[in-house]
C-alpha cells in the first residue's frame, strides 16, 4: 500500500522538483540568486502569519477548482468548465449576499455559499446534460459555456447588480452583507477549512459510495457500466453537475472570503488553475489539497520574492507551467530517474476523446 | 530429410517470476506446417518472438537456414526470411490494403511512393499465392479472415520463406479457420515453412505436419498427427487426463423462463440484425444458439440482457413481459448474463476482483447499505468467488486486468452463478480460454442446469453447442432457422442450417 502511494506520489513530486530546478536557472540567468529567491517565496507564501493566510486564502478556489476537474476526470470527462462554472458561483453568491439584508449568519452565509454552488451545478449540468442526451463533447461544450458565463456574468455586475454607491464606474456589486461573508479563525480563512472538507468527502464518495463506484464504472469502461446496469448518461450529467457544484462553490468563497463581492474580471484565470491542480494531484480529490496549496503558496510569495531578490513574479507562472508539463509527460521524467512504467499510475484523461 | 528453414537450440526466457521458456528446442522444415500447441501462458508466444527477434533469448540461439544467428530485432529477421502474423493485427485500419502491405518496404519513385507499382507488386502476389484481395479496400472494412490475409500477404511480400502466426485462428469463424488452413496447406507447397501456433486440438490434427506441445515453458511433447489423437494432445498440453466431452444427464424440463414472441432487433447501423424470432426455453434445459458468427446472435442476447433495445415483438421472462427493459430490470428478474466479450462488458480492467466481483450487484443488500459501500462484506463475497471457482490470483485485491482470460472468465462465471437465478444468457462462455478453464466452465453450466436454471448458450464453437445443448437453435441472417432436439442433430445438419439451407428442413 505505501509503495503503492509511493509510486503514485512520485511523478508529482519529481515534477515540482524539476519544475523549481530549471525555475533556478531562468532565474540564474537573469543575475540573481536562486537561494535568495527561493528563500523569498517561501518567506512570502509561509513566513508569518499573514503570509499564511494569504496562502491559504490563494489555495482556497484552487482546492474547489481542482476538485471540479478532478471529479469530473473519475467519469471519464474533461471539464474546462471550471472557469464559466466558478464565475457564475461568484456572482450568484454575492447576489444573494449583499442582495438579503437582515438574517443571521448562520443562516445567511450557507444561504449565500448554496446560491453559489448550485449555479455551478446547473452551469456544469448543462454540459453533462447535453452530453448524456445529445453526445455534444464536454470539452466543446464547457469552453462555450465559459464565455457565456463571462458576459452573463458581465452584464449583471455591470447593470441590475451594479454597485451604486459613490461614483463607482466598475463593473462590481455592492459589498455583500456582513452577515454573508466568511470568517477566519486566527490564520485559518473558514474557506479553507470548507474545502478541505469538501476534499475529504468527494474521497468519500467516490471510494465509499454506491454514486462513486457509478462514477469511476462509467470512466473506466463505459460498456461495462452498462451492462452493470448503470445509466451511463444520468451518471455523466450527475457528474458534471457535481463538479459544477464544486466550482461554483470556489467561485462564492471568493466572493464572500476574499474579495467582499463579485467584481468582473477578478476572478479571470482561477478556473483554468483547475485543470493544474487536478493534474498535479492525479485526478485524486486528497492529492489536490496539497497541490492546491503548493501553488497558493507559491503566488502568495511571488511578490515578496520579486522585492528581495528582483525576479520578475511571471516566472511562477513559467515554473507553474514546467511542473504542469512534466506532471503531463512523465515518461521524460521517468526517463530521467530510470523509473519501470507502469499502467497502474497512469492517468486517463478526457477518456471521452474520441468516443461517442 | 530436407532443408531446415528456421530452428531453436535449447532456448530459454525468463521475465520476472516466470520461466517463460525452459531450454526450448525445436525445428522447422521447409514445405512443412509445424503446429506449436500448449494452452495460455505456456510459452507459446514468446518462443515465437524469440523466433522473430523480438525478444533475445536469455540462453540458447535461433539458427536461420543452418546459420546461428544473433537477432537484434524484427528487421533483422524479416530480411532473413522470417515473417510473422501476431496474435493482434499489426494493421492501419484507415489505410489500404496496398499501402498496409507495403508500409514500410515501399517502391519508391523520385522520393515519392509509387502507389502504381505497390499495386501490380501485390495483384501479382495475391495471383501467385491464390489469395485473393482487393488492393484498394479499406483494411477496417474488411471482415478479420480478410485482415489476416493482408497480414499474410505482408510477410510474403517482404520475401518470407517462413510463415509465423500465432493463433490465427482465435478471431475467425469456424468457415474462416477451414479456409485458413487451406491457405496454409497450399502455401508450403510452394516451398514455405510455416510456424502455427494454436490451443486447439481440432485444428493441429488436420494441417500440422510436426506438432511441438509446450507446457510451463518446456517441450513436453514431440509427435504427429498420425501418432497422436485429440485425448492423447490434451493430456499433454493439460498434464492430466482431461473430459474433452462433458458427459451429462438428461435434462428434466419445467416451465418455460424464457419465451419470445416475434422479436426483431436492429443493429448498431438500424439494418435489422433479427427478425420476428420467437422461441422458449424452459427451467433446467439448456438451449443452444448455433451460427456463423454476425448472424444475430450478438444482437439476441443484448436484447434479452437489455443492453439493447426491441424494435417490436414482445419478451416474457418469467410472468413478466418486456417490451423495453434497462439491463438492470432485466437482472432483478433473475437473469444472468455471461457476456460475449470480457474485456469490453464484463469486467473493468483497473479495478480490483473485489469490485469486479459485485460489478452489477454492488447496490444490494449485502453489498451496500444506504448508499455507501461495504468493503469488508464485498471481500468476503469475492474471496468466495474466488475460492469456489478456482480463480488463481495472489489476492483479490489486484485489478482483474492482471488475471489470464481464463481466470477472468472464471471471475465472471463466479459472479454470476452467485446468486439464485432462473436464467442464464451464456454467450461465447469459453472464448480464447484454456482447457482446463473450459471444461470448469462447462461442469458448472451442467450443474446451473441441473439446479433447474433456464440456460441460453450462444456460441460460435460448434463443439459447445453440440456437447452441451439439450435443444439446438440455429440462427442464419436474422432468421431462425430451426430448434432441433440435441439427439437428432449433428454436424452436418446445423451446418447446413448455418449456412442457410433448409432443404433438410422441407424434405422432413
Ligand atoms: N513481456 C512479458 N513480461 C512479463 N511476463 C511475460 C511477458 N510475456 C509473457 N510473459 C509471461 O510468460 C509466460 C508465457 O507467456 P506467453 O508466451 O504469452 O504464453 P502463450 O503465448 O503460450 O499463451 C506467461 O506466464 C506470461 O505471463
Ligand atoms: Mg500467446
Amino acid at each position: 500500500m505505501s509503495r503503492s502511494l509511493l509510486r503514485t506520489i512520485s511523478i508529482p513530486i519529481a515534477a515540482v522538483v524539476f519544475g523549481l530546478v530549471i525555475g533556478a536557472i531562468l532565474i540564474l540567468t537573469q543575475n540573481a540568486s536562486p537561494g535568495t529567491a527561493y528563500k523569498a517565496l517561501l518567506v512570502g507564501g509561509a513566513g508569518d502569519s499573514d503570509a499564511v493566510l494569504r496562502t491559504l486564502q490563494k489555495a482556497t478556489p484552487l482546492i474547489f477548482g481542482g476538485l471540479a476537474v478532478a471529479f469530473a476526470f473519475k467519469a471519464g470527462m474533461f471539464n474546462i468548465g471550471g472557469q464559466g462554472q466558478l464565475l457564475v458561483g461568484a456572482v450568484f453568491a454575492a447576489g444573494v449576499g449583499f442582495g438579503i439584508d437582515g438574517l443571521p449568519l448562520v443562516i445567511h452565509l450557507p444561504v449565500a455559499l448554496l446560491a453559489g454552488g448550485i449555479a455551478g451545478a446547473v452551469w456544469g449540468g448543462i454540459a453533462g446534460t447535453l452530453k448524456a442526451t445529445t453526445g455534444a463533447h464536454e470539452v466543446i461544450v464547457t469552453i462555450m459555456l465559459n464565455f457565456v458565463a463571462g458576459n452573463l456574468t458581465d452584464w449583471l455586475a455591470a447593470n441590475p447588480w451594479k454597485d451604486n454607491s459613490g461614483s463607482n464606474i466598475v463593473a462590481r456589486t455592492p459589498l455583500v452583507e456582513d452577515s454573508a461573508v466568511i470568517p477566519t479563525f486566527g490564520a485559518v480563512p473558514v474557506g479553507f477549512l470548507l474545502a478541505v472538507i469538501t476534499a475529504i468527502t468527494c474521497w468519500m464518495i467516490l471510494e465509499r459510495t454506491t454514486f462513486g463506484f457509478e462514477v469511476k464504472s462509467v470512466g473506466n469502461n463505459r460498456h461495462a457500466a452498462d451492462y452493470a446496469g448503470i445509466r451511463v448518461g444520468r451518471i455523466m450529467a450527475l457528474t458534471m453537475a457535481v463538479a459544477g457544484l464544486l466550482a461554483g462553490l470556489g467561485g462564492a468563497v471568493e466572493s464572500l472570503g476574499v474579495d467582499g463581492r463579485f467584481e468582473a474580471g477578478v476572478n479571470v484565470g482561477l478556473g483554468f488553475e483547475g485543470i493544474t491542480i487536478a493534474l498535479l494531484a492525479r485526478a485524486n480529490p486528497l492529492g489536490v489539497v496539497p497541490a492546491a496549496l503548493l501553488v497558493g503558496l507559491m503566488e502568495a510569495g511571488a511578490a515578496r520574492m520579486q522585492f528581495k531578490a528582483g525576479v520578475a513574479p511571471e516566472l511562477i507562472d513559467v515554473i507553474q507551467a514546467l511542473i504542469l508539463f512534466f506532471v503531463a509527460a512523465p515518461i521524460i521524467l521517468r526517463w530521467v530517474l530510470r523509473m519501470r512504467h507502469d499502467a497502474s499510475e497512469q492517468l486517463q484523461l478526457g477518456a471521452g476523446w474520441g468516443r461517442s | 530429410m530436407s532443408e531446415i528453414l528456421l530452428g531453436a537450440h535449447d532456448v530459454s526466457k525468463r521475465f520476472p517470476g516466470v520461466l517463460a521458456n525452459n531450454q526450448v528446442s525445436l525445428q522447422l522444415e521447409r514445405g512443412r506446417i509445424l503446429a506449436l500447441l500448449g494452452e495460455n501462458g505456456a510459452g507459446k508466444s514468446t518462443l515465437v518472438n524469440i523466433l522473430f527477434g523480438m525478444y533475445r533469448p536469455d540462453e540458447g540461439h535461433v539458427i536461420i537456414k543452418g546459420e546461428r544467428v544473433d537477432l537484434r530485432g524484427p528487421d533483422d529477421a524479416i530480411s532473413r526470411g522470417i515473417g510473422m502474423v501476431h496474435q493482434h493485427f499489426q494493421l492501419v485500419p484507415p489505410m489500404r490494403v496496398v499501402e498496409n502491405i507495403v508500409l514500410g518496404a515501399e517502391p519508391v519513385l523520385r522520393g515519392l511512393v509509387d502507389l502504381g507499382e505497390a499495386r501490380r507488386r501485390v495483384i501479382e502476389l495475391s495471383r501467385r499465392y491464390g489469395l485473393e484481395i482487393d488492393p484498394d479496400a479499406v483494411v477496417e472494412d474488411l471482415p478479420v479472415g480478410m485482415q489476416q490475409r493482408v497480414e499474410i500477404l505482408k510477410a510474403l511480400y517482404r520475401n518470407a520463406d517462413v510463415l509465423i502466426m500465432d493463433e490465427p485462428t482465435g478471431v475467425l469463424t469456424p468457415q474462416e479457420a477451414d479456409h485458413l488452413l487451406g491457405v496454409l496447406r497450399e502455401l508450403t507447397q510452394t516451398g514455405l515453412g510455416v510456424v502455427f501456433i494454436t490451443h486447439k486440438l481440432r485444428e493441429v490434427l488436420a494441417v500440422a505436419d510436426d506438432i511441438v506441445v509446450l507446457r510451463n515453458g518446456e517441450v513436453v511433447g514431440q509427435t504427429t498427427p498420425g501418432e497422436t489423437s485429440e485425448n492423447g494432445l490434451a493430456e499433454m498440453m493439460v498434464g492430466r487426463s482431461v473430459m474433452l466431452r462433458v458427459d451429462k444427464s438428461v435434462a428434466e424440463p419445467g416451465d418455460v423462463v424464457l419465451e419470445l414472441e416475434k422479436l426483431s432487433v436492429e443493429d448498431d447501423r438500424g439494418q435489422i440484425a433479427l427478425n420476428e424470432v420467437s422461441f422458449e426455453v424452459r427451467e433446467g434445459e439448456i438451449l443452444g444458439v448455433a451460427g456463423v458468427e454476425g448472424n444475430g446472435q450478438r444482437e439476441l442476447v443484448e436484447a434479452i440482457t437489455g443492453l439493447r433495445g426491441l424494435s417490436s415483438g414482445l419478451m416474457k421472462i418469467g410472468s413478466d413481459e418486456f417490451t423495453s427493459g434497462s439491463t438492470r430490470q432485466i437482472a432483478e428478474k433473475g437473469v444472468a448474463h455471461i457476456p460475449e466479450d470480457r474485456e469490453k462488458h464484463g469486467l473493468i480492467g483497473v479495478y480490483s476482483l473485489e469490485e469486479n466481483s459485485v460489478l452489477n450487484r454492488y447496490h444490494r443488500k449485502p453489498f451496500s447499505l444506504r448508499g455507501f459501500l461495504r468493503r469488508d462484506v464485498i471481500k468476503r463475497h469475492a474471496e468466495g468467488v474466488v475460492d469456489e471457482f478456482d480463480v488463481r490470483t495472489p489476492s483479490t485485491s489486484v485489478p482483474a486486468s492482471s488475471l489470464s482470460g481464463g481466470n477472468k472468465q472464471k471471475l465472471i462465471v463466479g459472479r454470476e452463478f452467485s446468486d439464485d437465478i432462473d436464467l442464464l444468457v451464456a454467450a461465447q462462455p469459453t472464448r480464447g480460454i484454456d482447457i482446463g478453464a473450459i471444461e470448469f466452465i462447462h461442469r458448472r453450466i451442467l450443474d446451473q442446469r441441473d439446479k433447474g436454471t433456464a440456460v441460453l448458450l450462444v456460441s460460435a464453437e460448434l463443439d459447445e453447442i453440440l456437447g452441451l445443448s439439450d435443444r439446438i437453435a440455429v440462427l442464419y441472417d436474422g432468421e431462425l432457422m430451426d430448434v432441433l432436439d440435441a439427439e437428432d442433430s449433428n454436424r452436418e445438419k446445423i451446418g447446413l442450417l448455418m449456412a442457410g439451407i433448409t432443404d433438410s428442413k422441407s424434405s422432413a
